[in-house]
């Protein structure tokens, strides 16, 4: 229970994960070293910037730091208006608030225009924990996969979050970038030189099913693939970090090498990863799959452990996936 | 060629105004769809901004970083923008006559990412004067001198989002930035007084900490005086409350069809002869 106890949750202890920093941590200082190598990022913020760490950027450079105070909507189009400047605007809040409450800002203000805007969505998912479902971001990757011109980036882990925001940074164009709340394992050690836009990164090879995952759900993946090595079942584990442009060929070949595909992330089980696997899946190469999600529900208050175990979002519900497809 | 700003006298700027109504009569009526009286009580402000002296512009370089800059929240009445920038050299009054045509990028409304020149992609009402603050923020911290002009329209004010940028730009004294509020007193299905009473947009706007003028809007004289006198505010954000009539230059035609609104309907090519005679 150390990863609880320090705050996060107790994934990746089967696998053997070292607890690391939360995403949202690994953004605020990635974002905060870039900013004299790139002069033209600016952060726009609707007043929750120490809950979504553009604060450390903003500390470091005052003058490049906006805060129009609780208001999404203008703090969207605020930013589309600086991208149209020259700036790289990086604008930020709950994942919930920014793409739920300022979807149309971002439709007509970012994506239409194809601005250099990069949302940034913290506390996305349910191991937020405590504050609940309204704080919830659990729709933000089907809404950002609907909208054109936008790329969409999950990171699992501190190091492959400091490469992604690098990556959004040199991207032209509008991004989304989804983050958590909790501390959570680190996939990759120190840095994740891999790391590209729509290339996914296998982080474990097996040949008998695929575990295609990304944020927080890449360490319940290796914890699962952990127990079905025990099981005799060699399970290859997908962090797919980039939905949107989806790394077909990964999704094609797993399909053709593992003739079965378990999709595990934490969101609602309709316009996620999930979907967008199966589109691929299904246009391709057809095998069965299977889903590890929220569902199609919201869930409730309480701690992130008892939550992501109460809603399926854990290790045993992948082997069950896993071992379900493979009967 | 670097910016400058156009400047032509009174009697030039009215008969710029009757040109460019020409051309709104003209290119609605050839698409068959628009919003040409929306775009008609708009028409001294926009003339004025772009022949009155007051934003700094390059046709032939629409990107020029030292432009003033000016967004049409009410992207709906882009006819006048499309003319004035015809007028203006940014493309040919030929050009425009594809109005709302498969494959013109005179779009039914403004779409920066495929016409150079259009500040803003509008349509959806609300967005522009946030978006206009941030270019507004944006020149200020690159320390250029461009000034950004915001138009919306009196019915888009019900748009909560507005009331956002407006508490916003005064927090960062923006006085590089101009609103005009476009108020011809009627919004799609009636007038603004019967679907959702704003009028009293000055002290609104004032009690904001802005800087806020209500003018005669279609008085070229008028207009051009107060876009002199914000220009000379430079310790916060001002607004013009700009009192229109919707369809201005051409109400004869709309009196005698029984509709002061008119909204979102282009003149049938009789009517349009009509309206163009008085243009003359």
């Amino acid at each position: 229970m150390a990863g609880a106890a320090a705050g996060g949750t107790t994934l990746g202890e089967k696998a053997g994960l070292k607890m690391g920093q939360a995403t949202r941590d690994a953004f605020g200082d990635a974002l905060r070293d870039l900013g004299d190598e790139f002069p033209e990022i600016v952060t726009v913020d609707g007043d929750v910037g120490n809950s979504t760490r553009t604060e450390v950027f903003a500390k470091k450079y005052p003058n490049r730091a906006v805060n129009v105070g609780i208001a999404e909507s203008n703090m969207v189009s605020v930013a589309g208006g600086l991208a149209s400047t020259g700036k790289t605007a990086v604008t930020a809040s709950f994942a919930c608030f920014l793409m739920n409450n300022a979807f149309d800002q971002i439709r007509m203000s970012v994506a239409f225009p194809k601005l250099n805007v990069k949302l940034v969505g913290s506390h996305a998912g349910i191991s937020i924990g405590e504050d609940g479902p309204s704080q919830m971001g659990i729709e933000d990757v089907s809404l950002a996969c609907s909208l054109p011109n936008v790329v969409v980036m999950v990171p699992s882990d501190a190091a492959s979050t400091k490469a992604a925001v690098r990556a959004m940074i040199e991207h032209k164009g509008p991004t989304y970038l989804r983050l958590g709340r909790p501390k959570v394992p680190m996939i990759y050690g120190d840095s994740c030189k891999d790391f590209k836009i729509g290339k996914s990164i296998t982080v474990r090879d097996g040949g008998d099913v695929t575990i295609i995952a990304n944020g927080l759900m890449v360490s319940a993946a290796l914890d699962a693939a952990k127990d079905l090595e025990d099981a005799g079942i060699q399970a290859r584990v997908i962090d797919m970090h980039t939905v949107k442009p989806i790394d077909r060929d990964a999704i094609v070949k797993a399909a053709k090498e593992t003739g079965a595909i378990v999709v595990a992330e934490e969101h609602l089980h309709h316009g996620g990863l999930g979907s967008v696997v199966a589109q691929v899946v299904s246009e391709t190469h057809p095998v069965r799959m299977a889903y590890v999600d929220v569902g199609d529900c919201y869930a409730e208050s309480g701690d992130p452990d008892g939550l992501l175990q109460k809603y399926g979002l854990t290790a045993e519900n992948i082997v069950k996936a896993v071992k379900s497809l493979k009967k | 060629m670097a910016v400058s700003a156009k400047k032509l006298g009174l009697d030039e700027l009215k008969d710029k105004a009757k040109a460019i109504r020409r051309h709104i009569i003209d290119i609605t009526t050839e698409a068959a769809s628009g919003h040409p009286s929306s775009s008609l009580s708009a028409t001294e402000v926009v003339t004025a901004l772009f022949f009155g002296g007051f934003m700094k512009l390059d046709p032939k370089n629409p990107t020029a970083k030292e432009r003033d800059r000016f967004v049409l929240s009410k992207g709906h009445a882009v006819p006048v923008l499309y003319a004035a920038m015809a007028e203006a050299g940014f493309f040919s009054v030929k050009d425009i006559m594809s109005l709302r045509k498969l494959g013109s990028v005179y779009e039914g409304h403004p779409n920066m990412a495929r016409l150079p020149g259009i500040e803003a992609s509008t349509g959806s009402l609300g967005q522009g004067l946030s978006f206009g603050l941030g270019q507004a923020l944006g020149v200020r911290m690159d320390k250029i001198d461009s000034h950004v002009y915001v138009m919306t329209g009196d019915g888009e004010m019900g748009e909560g989002q507005v009331w956002e940028a407006i508490a916003a730009a005064e927090k960062y004294k923006t006085s590089n930035l101009t609103l005009i509020i476009d108020q011809n007193g009627y919004q799609q299905t009636g007038s603004t007084k019967e679907v959702l009473d704003l009028t009293a947009f000055g002290p609104k706007v004032e009690a904001f900490g802005w800087h806020v003028q209500t003018i005669n809007g279609n008085d070229m004289g008028e207009v051009v005086k107060a876009l002199e006198a914000a220009r000379k505010i430079t310790d916060r954000p001002t607004c013009i409350v700009s009192q229109t009539k919707k369809g201005f230059g051409i109400l004869p035609v709309l009196e005698k069809e029984k509709d002061l609104n008119y909204h979102g309907k282009p003149l049938s090519k009789k009517l349009a002869e009509e309206a163009l005679a008085l243009l003359s």
